[in-house]
C-alpha cells in the first residue's frame, strides 16, 4: 500500500476526517492516529490537522507538543519523512520546535473564516513540489492565531533559503510578517501552513486548488518510501528502533 | 520553604498587542485621560516548594523557558512571595 497518511488526532482536533477524505480523493490511504500512540505505523507521510488541540490551553500547540505521538512525529521527521501541519497543526509544529517562529493573534483581533488567495513562494518542499512558483491558489483560512512571526535572523534565513512556501496575495488577512502563510524547514520535509488545502479539494467546496498541494505530498510520500526501502534511513527503520521512551 | 510564584506573561516588545491598544483607545471615551502603555497579558500563579528563594526563582525561570511562555512572542516576569506562616 502506498501513500499511507497518518492523520494525528489530538483531543480538540477537528479537521482529521476532512484531511483523510481529501487525501483519499487524491488517491492515498489514510489512518487517523490518536495522540497517545507511540508509533505512526507504516505511514509514508504525516499530517497534523486543524482544530484546537488540548483546547489551545496556555497557547495553541503548547500542550499538544507533549502528547506521546509527538516523539514519533519528531523521529519520523528526523528520518526525512514528510510532515505537514495545517492551521492548528502548524502551531503545534512551531511549539514543538520542528519549525521556527510562532503564530499569534491576528492583527485585526478577529477570527477569520474565508477563502484567500495564496501565492506559491517556493516549490522546494514536500507540500509544494508539484506547483509552479508564483502560482496563485484559492484556499480557505480559518483561524484566530495565524499571525506568523519570528526573530529577524530567522526571517532572513527563511527568505534567503527560500523556505517561505506560501504567501498571502493582496491583502494580508492576519498581519503575518512578510505575508507568510506557510514555511518549511531546512530539509524541506516539514511544512506548516495556515490555509486548509483539504477544504479546497473539490469544486463543490468553492475551490479545488488544495488538491495540487495534497498531490504534491502524495508524490513526496512515495519518494520517502523508496528511500526507506533503499538505504534503511527512512521512517521505517526509525520505527524499527522501538516505541518512544515516554 | 513554600513560595507563591506569580508569573506575568506579556507580549514581547515589537509584538503587536491589539487588545492593549483597544483598551487604551476605549478608556478616554469614558473620560479616563492620560492613559498610555496599556498591555494585556496573562497571569499564572502557583505554590512551589524550594530550599530558598534563589532555587525557587531558578525553577520558575526554567518553567517559563520550557512551557509557560513562548520566548518568540512572549516575555515573562516572575514574582515570588513567601507563604505566610500559619498563625
Amino acid at each position: 500500500m502506498s501513500g499511507m497518511l497518518a492523520v494525528v488526532c489530538f483531543p480538540g482536533s477537528n479537521c482529521e476526517h476532512d484531511v483523510a477524505a481529501a487525501w483519499e480523493s487524491v488517491g492515498g490511504t489514510a489512518a487517523i492516529v490518536w495522540h497517545t500512540a507511540t508509533s505512526l505505523g507504516d505511514a509514508d507521510a504525516v499530517v497534523l490537522p486543524g482544530g484546537f488541540a488540548h483546547g489551545d490551553y496556555l497557547r495553541p500547540g503548547a500542550i499538544a507538543r507533549f502528547s506521546p505521538v509527538m516523539d514519533a512525529v519528531a523521529r519520523f521527521a528526523a528520518g526525512g519523512g514528510p510532515v505537514v501541519g495545517i492551521c492548528n497543526g502548524f502551531q503545534v509544529l512551531t511549539e514543538a520546535g520542528l519549525l521556527p517562529g510562532a503564530l499569534y493573534r491576528n492583527s485585526g483581533l478577529r477570527f477569520l473564516c474565508k477563502t484567500v488567495e495564496c501565492e506559491v513562494a517556493s516549490t522546494d518542499s514536500v507540500l509544494t513540489g508539484g506547483a509552479r512558483a508564483g502560482q496563485v491558489l484559492r484556499l480557505p483560512i480559518n483561524h484566530y492565531e495565524g499571525n506568523y512571526t519570528c526573530d529577524e535572523r530567522t526571517l532572513l534565513e527563511l527568505e534567503s533559503e527560500e523556505r517561505v512556501v506560501l504567501r498571502y496575495r493582496g491583502e494580508n488577512p492576519n498581519g503575518s510578517v512578510h505575508a507568510i502563510a506557510g514555511i518549511t524547514n531546512r530539509e524541506r520535509n516539514v511544512v506548516g501552513v495556515m490555509p486548509h488545502p483539504e477544504r479546497a479539494s473539490d469544486p463543490l467546496l468553492g475551490s479545488a486548488d488544495g488538491r495540487l498541494l495534497l498531490e504534491s505530498l502524495l508524490v513526496a510520500s512515495a519518494t520517502v518510501r523508496r528511500w526507506a526501502g533503499g538505504n534503511g534511513t527512512g521512517p521505517e527503520s526509525v520505527h524499527a528502533s522501538g516505541p518512544a521512551a515516554s | 520553604m513554600k513560595f507563591t510564584a506569580v508569573v506575568e506573561i506579556t507580549g514581547r516588545e515589537g509584538i503587536a498587542d491589539p487588545q492593549g491598544l483597544t483598551i487604551e483607545r476605549a478608556l478616554p471615551a469614558l473620560g479616563f485621560d492620560g492613559i498610555e502603555q496599556v498591555h494585556v497579558g496573562k497571569l499564572i500563579r502557583f505554590v512551589l516548594e524550594a530550599p530558598d528563594e534563589a532555587a525557587a526563582r531558578a525553577r520558575v525561570t526554567s518553567m517559563c523557558d520550557r512551557l509557560l511562555a513562548n520566548p518568540v512572542i512572549e516575555q515573562a516576569s516572575i514574582r515570588l512571595e513567601t507563604e505566610a506562616a500559619p498563625a
